[in-house]
C-alpha cells in the first residue's frame, strides 16, 4: 500500500516506530524478570509484575523518546507498578515476612548448595530500598545516576543505600543472623569467597 | 563439647574478630565476592528462557491497538 496523504504517512512511521520500539522491548524482558524477581524474591509474582510492566511501557510507548535509555525507562515502570501493587494489598508487608519465613525454614537443609541461596537468603532480609539499589548497581549495570532515575531519588541516596546493603549482606552471611545447625556461622561467607574465586577464575 | 559451648565460642572469636581491625583486602574479597554472587544470581534469570506467555501478550496487545 502507498501512502498517499499526510495521515496515513504519519501512520506509516507510527507503524515503523512500534516495531522498533517493539523489537527493544522484547531484548529488555529477560532483564526485567531478572529486577522483578529480585524486587518479589518469588518466580510466578516476579512473571506477573514483569508482564504488567511490560504491557504498561507498551501502553505508553508514545511517550517514550526513541534512542533514550529504554532499560532504565522500563525498569521505572516496573518499580512503579512493584510498589503500587504493594499499596493496594495492605497485608502485603505480613506475607513479605511469612513467605521470608517460610524460605528460611526451606532453604535450612543442610544438603542444598550454599552459596546461592544463602545470598538469595541474606537479600531478602534487606529492606526493599536497599535490595533494589544494590540489584540495580551491583548485578543490573547501572550507574549510580541511572539508579536514582529508576528509584526516584537523590544520587547521593542511592549511594548510601547500596553501600548500607553491601555491609548488611556482609554481615548477615558472616555472622550468620540466622544459622544453620551443626554448621560454623561464616561458612556462609566462605562458601561465597570460594564460588566467586571459582567463577572468576573461569573467566 | 555440647553446641551450646560451641556457640559461646564462635560468638566470643566473632567479637573478637570485629574488635582487631580486619585487614582491608580481606573487607574488600569479601564485598567483591558478594558482588560476584549477585551478579550471577542476577544473570541466571536474564539467561532463562523467557516463557511463551510474555510474547504471546504482547503479540495480543499488539493486535488490539492494530484494530484500534
Amino acid at each position: 500500500m502507498v501512502a498517499s496523504s499526510d495521515a496515513s504517512e504519519g501512520s506509516l512511521a507510527a507503524v515503523v516506530r512500534d516495531g522498533a520500539f517493539q523489537r527493544e522491548l522484547v531484548t529488555l524482558i529477560p532483564h526485567l524478570r531478572a529486577f522483578a524477581r529480585s524486587l518479589t524474591g518469588d518466580a510466578a509474582a516476579a512473571d506477573d509484575l514483569a508482564q504488567d510492566a511490560m504491557i504498561k511501557a507498551w501502553g505508553a510507548r508514545a511517550s517514550f523518546q526513541m534512542g533514550t535509555n529504554m532499560k532504565a525507562w522500563t525498569f521505572m515502570i516496573l518499580r512503579n507498578q512493584f510498589y503500587s501493587d504493594k499499596r493496594r494489598s495492605w497485608r502485603q508487608v505480613q506475607l513479605d515476612q511469612e513467605a521470608a519465613e517460610r524460605t528460611l525454614i526451606a532453604i535450612d537443609d543442610p544438603g542444598s548448595p550454599l552459596a546461592l541461596d544463602e545470598l538469595r537468603q541474606a537479600m531478602a532480609m534487606l529492606p526493599p530500598e536497599q535490595r533494589e539499589a544494590i540489584t540495580l548497581v551491583g548485578a543490573g549495570g547501572f550507574a549510580y545516576e541511572e539508579a536514582a532515575d529508576i528509584c526516584g531519588c537523590a544520587v547521593g541516596t542511592v549511594k548510601s543505600r547500596v553501600s548500607r546493603a553491601r555491609k548488611a549482606l556482609q554481615e548477615i552471611l558472616e555472622s550468620g543472623s540466622y544459622d544453620r545447625d551443626g554448621r560454623n556461622a561464616g561458612e556462609a561467607m566462605s562458601s561465597i569467597i570460594a564460588d566467586a574465586e571459582r567463577l572468576s577464575a573461569v573467566r | 563439647m555440647s553446641c551450646r559451648a560451641d556457640k559461646m565460642i564462635e560468638h566470643s572469636q566473632m567479637d573478637e574478630r570485629r574488635k582487631s581491625n580486619a585487614p582491608l583486602d580481606e573487607a574488600r574479597l569479601r564485598q567483591r565476592a558478594i558482588g560476584v554472587k549477585l551478579r550471577q544470581m542476577f544473570d541466571e534469570v536474564v539467561n532463562e528462557p523467557v516463557p511463551d506467555e510474555f510474547l504471546d501478550i504482547l503479540r495480543r496487545a499488539d493486535r488490539k491497538t492494530g484494530e484500534g
